[in-house]
């Protein structure tokens, strides 16, 4: 039986194993030290590597900024955002800066960075500290933005983040943290730009990613019982995104539901509605059906935040349209 | 400019109403009544109100994350407040914003924010505001120590010196954002030497003694008004609680928070104003009651208000 560790301690592994194994790897970010992180991601890294985790300043244009300008400079530093809306703080450093750089010096750099951030609601935070801004960065030439689902491949895309030669931004759902799973021993990465199939089925293809994989098993295991077969593929990465295995689930299962947790305007499952629509429209049976958030910033209250973020129900109710029964 | 009595007994009560709504708050929240995260501010009662009490009615504050105190001392209401807590619809903010997020444009209070420095530039912008509109109008940005490391504090601070906005620049400093201690992260020993880099006066001030407090904000109100621009004023205070409530104290030790304890502003008052004459320890102790009871029916008012019905989630989104 392999051994089952949680998202955490995933995340925190693979950090030790990428340090270990490469001197230029550095962690930098709010209470990263001691502390070990907001959600004890980096917890016991500040003593097994004296000098290389930092405590940052609450600043967040100012350390993301010094991320990218020691990923240009020969290290590969790995900041941490408490939370992820505060991206918003250190774009400037992100989308004009280290996005641009390679394509701007005519390939003659790389900016080998890794952004971590956790994302996500369901947690009663409120606006500031819910939000999910990943498509806004899939949009970007030179980002690559992975969101992986299980503690196995929050581990293996992690380290390949980190020997990446790209600045990644790697978004972690807080829902997630403390979600076991089976974990191996050995050394082992997931590729950077592969979906996987978290569940194969004939009837329905559901494309998602991040905490509403999750959501999106659970749909499958209730829709089993009225008998629908249901496909999960977790994209784990949108930029670069697996249009194939897309294509493929959608051209077996001939149905289309894309899922994501947050604003359906504009979003990834916008995009990989078109996808389909582009590559795949002959394929399908039934008009693509997408679950998102309301279009509203996530409610304080339990009641208002359920209301707005999509549901388990939600996505069963999606499936059920598409089949038509 | 000295103080009436009456105004000591305001500031008093003042600091009452946010130790005791605090000291709720705190065992409503392990109790698993109220959603979301709470930071406190027991220990702070000071700066706030010995800020806000130089303030009129329609100036203008941005505060924190760590934002009830200031909420009360501009005048807020304890069972809005609490009911905003409680995700309700007769909150401040109609149970949407929650401890974080509290707001009363009514009361010039712009906003709590979950970002840390977010409010900085906002205060900058009303005092704009207030010079454009010619009003006598002032602004505070209260902020901690961790927030003065943001951009906003120093692009905020450099505008307002150039324009010579009526803001007054408050800084918490307690000592630590989050777990780091801000020595760790900073090299200045007191924020308020940075003001010289923007030509503003930097004050620091006990921000365990209200009444030091008041004075160094009615003097920079008093500056502001006169058209002369901001100042920035340090208030040297500690946080009790532990960053947010519920999590572990591992980073200071019992002896740092027991000496801060020593310090509290609020019994330091009550001394003051006994041995001054201000007031009797009946006095006192009466004015504890009533603000017990305004509490008591504060959570009660929380309690029985009924939750924001489903539609309104998509409601207040556009104007
Ligand atoms: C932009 C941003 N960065 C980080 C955080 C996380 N955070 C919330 S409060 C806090 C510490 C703030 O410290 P300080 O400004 O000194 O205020 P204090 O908590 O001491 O009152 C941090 C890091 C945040 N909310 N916003």
């Amino acid at each position: 039986m392999m051994r089952e560790l949680t998202y955490t301690q995933a995340l925190g592994e693979a950090l030790a194993e990428e340090m270990r194994r490469d001197e230029r790897v550095f962690v930098m970010g709010l209470d990263v030290g001691p502390y070990g992180g907001a959600f004890g991601v980096t917890q016991g890294l500040y003593d097994m590597f004296p000098g290389r985790v930092l405590d940052m300043p609450i600043s967040e244009a100012g350390y993301v900024g010094a991320a990218v300008g020691a990923a240009l400079t020969g290290c590969r530093p790995v900041v941490e955002l408490q939370y992820s809306d505060w991206i918003t703080i250190a774009s400037d450093q992100l989308v004009n800066q280290a996005a641009n750089m390679r394509y701007m010096f005519g390939g003659t750099c790389s900016v080998p960075m890794v952004l971590r951030a956790p994302v996500g609601g369901y947690l009663s935070a409120a606006a500031q500290h819910s939000h999910m801004f990943e498509s806004w960065f899939g949009f970007v030439p030179g980002l690559k933005v992975v969101l992986p689902a299980t503690p196995y491949d929050a581990k293996g895309l992690l380290k390949a983040a980190i020997r990446d030669d790209n600045p990644v931004i790697f978004f972690e759902h807080k829902q997630l943290y403390k979600v076991k799973g089976p974990v191996p021993e050995e050394d082992y990465i997931v590729p950077l730009g592969k979906a996987d199939i978290k569940r194969a089925g004939k009837d329905v293809t559901i494309v998602t990613y991040s905490y509403m994989v999750d959501f999106s098993l659970r749909a499958a295991e209730q829709l089993a019982i009225d008998g629908i077969d249901v496909e999960v593929v977790d994209l784990r990465t949108i930029s670069p995104l697996d249009e194939e295995t897309i294509l493929e689930s959608v051209r077996k299962t001939n149905r289309l539901v894309a899922v994501q947790e947050t604003w359906r305007p504009f979003g990834v499952v916008a995009e990989v509605s078109a996808i389909v629509a582009e590559k795949a429209v002959d394929y399908l049976d039934a008009p693509i059906k997408r679950v998102a958030s309301k279009f509203a910033p996530v409610p304080f209250s339990p009641n208002l935040e359920r209301y707005v973020l999509p549901s388990v129900d939600d996505i069963v109710a999606a499936v059920k349209e598409t089949v038509g029964s | 400019m000295e103080l009436s009595h009456e105004k000591m007994i305001t500031m008093y009560r003042q600091m009452l109403r946010i130790r005791y709504f605090e000291d709720r708050v705190s065992k409503l929240f392990a109790e698993g009544v109220l959603p979301g995260f709470v930071h406190l501010y027991l220990g702070e009662e000071a700066v706030a109100v010995g800020v806000c009490s130089a303030l009129n009615d329609d100036d203008y504050i941005t505060s924190t994350h760590r934002g009830h105190g200031h909420i009360i001392a501009k005048g807020g209401k304890l069972d809005r407040a609490m009911a905003e807590l409680y995700g309700k619809k007769t909150g401040y903010n109609k149970g949407k914003g929650g401890s974080m997020h509290m707001a009363h444009t009514e009361l010039g209070i712009l906003g709590a924010n979950g970002i840390v420095g977010g409010g900085i530039p906002i205060a900058t912008g009303a005092g704009l505001s207030a010079k454009m509109r010619g009003t006598k109008q002032v602004a505070v940005a209260f902020f901690g120590d961790g927030g003065s490391n943001q951009g906003t504090f120093h692009e905020s601070i450099n505008l307002a010196s150039a324009f010579d906005l009526p803001v007054i620049y408050v800084c918490e400093n307690n000592l630590y954002g989050v777990g780091t201690r801000q020595s760790k992260v900073r090299k200045v020993e007191h924020i308020a030497d940075r003001a010289v880099g923007y030509a503003i006066p930097g004050v620091i001030v006990d921000g365990n003694d209200v009444l030091a407090v008041y004075r160094a904000a009615n003097e920079a109100v008093e500056r502001a008004r006169r058209g002369e621009g901001p100042t920035l004023i340090e208030c040297k205070t500690y946080r009790w609680h532990t960053h947010f409530e519920g999590e572990p104290d591992t980073y200071r030790t019992k002896e740092e928070v027991a000496e801060w304890k020593a310090k509290e502003p609020i019994g330091r008052f009550e001394v003051y104003l006994t041995t001054e004459k201000i007031a009797t320890a009946q006095e006192l102790e009466s004015i504890r009651r009533e603000v017990m009871d305004e509490l008591e029916a504060a959570v009660k008012f929380a309690e029985t208000s009924p939750e924001p019905e489903l539609h309104e989630a998509l409601e207040d989104v556009y104007a």
